[in-house]
């Protein structure tokens, strides 16, 4: 009977990340401030517990299913897609493909910038 | 059963929540079963299987989305608590992030940009509607985080949530090919490109060739799902793109 406590945190979570975006007036998603208010707490707290750990484990082991609902919203969108599939299909591979090589660059060049001076450990 | 019958509960079911609730999970769970048997073949990623099927059956049926959605948004709605329990992995990577914190936030945050702004002006030089292109800017972030953000900004969540899935399978399926070209053999440095282009799809592929580069590719998934959110909105703004 982990689900309750663990679920109710996540919605409380949430809930303080909404209010926190309409009262500062930020431009960030909610639930992804709830995130890092969570976050903070565990690093604060020093562990997440069994109740957080076994209904975040429900949530993310099946995240794809969440997706779907939104996904099938795509058949309103079925004139767009057909009119500009050549530039979204381009768009996606090319930049999928700069992105991984210049992310793998930049860390790699980054890592050898820092071991040259030799390693400065925060 | 009379015909008369049978069509009343059809008419009966298919203005209900519960038909599009549970061909929802329905249909997830044969997508599911399919993407196990093919040994988590990338380009049979459940939701695009699963997307398809739903849409030839509403199709065949008739049933508009916004009937669909009354059931589907029980399922939309976790979303939100599933994005805050994103927390949870991401604490669990703490000493990795820790240990190598600069070369981590230097490359997940000049990855965000480089992801958003090259699929920007590819699809901007090609012609692209300025939706579509706002659409495609989260496309590297995890799907939850991302449908926020395309929202957030003007984009359209539901092609944004298609066009992650999209990337993440492109960068499973080629991100391996890559990093044999490039001569990289650090499996820390091919996690962190792959979960900040690749998100969870991407992930799941780093967790198969070994648990260094899964563990990687989720911080940096995490990471840059984060950075994005606090991050495109507001430059996005500044370039002009949006108001």
């Amino acid at each position: 009977m982990n689900f309750l406590p663990g679920i109710s945190l996540l919605l409380i979570y949430q809930l303080a990340g909404e209010l926190c975006v309409k009262l500062l007036d930020i431009p960030v998603p909610g639930p992804v401030v709830g995130m890092l208010m969570l976050f903070l707490t565990l690093v604060i707290r020093g562990q997440s517990g069994k109740a957080l750990d076994s209904s975040s484990g429900a949530l993310l082991s099946h995240l794809s299913l969440l997706f779907v609902p939104a996904g099938v919203g795509i058949m309103v969108h079925f004139d767009r897609i057909v009119n500009e599939w050549q530039a979204i299909s381009i768009a996606l591979i090319l930049s999928t493909i700069i992105t991984i090589v210049m992310t793998a660059l930049i860390m790699l060049g980054v890592n050898q910038l820092l071991s040259g001076k030799g390693q400065n450990d925060a | 059963m009379p015909e008369s019958d049978f069509f009343s509960i059809w008419v009966y079911l298919s203005s209900s929540p519960l038909l599009g609730l549970s061909m929802t999970v329905l249909t997830y769970s044969l997508a599911y079963r399919l993407y196990i048997y093919a040994n988590s073949n990338s380009l049979l990623n459940p939701v695009l299987t699963s997307v398809s099927l739903l849409i030839v059956f509403l199709s065949v049926t008739d049933i508009s989305y916004e009937a669909y959605f009354e059931g589907g948004q029980f399922i939309h709605f976790l979303l939100g608590p599933a994005t805050v329990a994103l927390a949870i992995p991401l604490y669990q990577q703490l000493a990795k992030l820790k240990k190598a914190w600069l070369p981590i936030l230097i490359t997940v945050v000049s990855g965000v940009m480089i992801g958003a702004f090259s699929s920007i002006s590819i699809a901007w030089l090609l012609g692209a509607s300025t939706e579509t292109q706002l659409s495609l800017a989260p496309k590297s972030v995890t799907t939850p985080v991302a449908m926020g953000i395309s929202e957030l900004i003007g984009g359209l969540p539901s092609l944004t949530a298609i066009l992650v899935v999209i990337t993440g399978i492109i960068g499973a399926v080629i991100g391996t090919k890559i990093f044999a070209l490039m001569r990289i053999k650090d499996d820390s440095i091919k996690g962190m490109a792959m979960g900040i282009t690749a998100h969870g799809i991407g992930t799941a592929r780093a967790f198969q060739v070994s648990s260094e580069m899964g563990a990687f590719s989720g911080l940096a998934m995490a990471l840059s799902a984060f950075a994005s959110a606090v991050t495109l909105p507001w430059l996005l703004n500044l370039v002009g793109l949006i108001n």
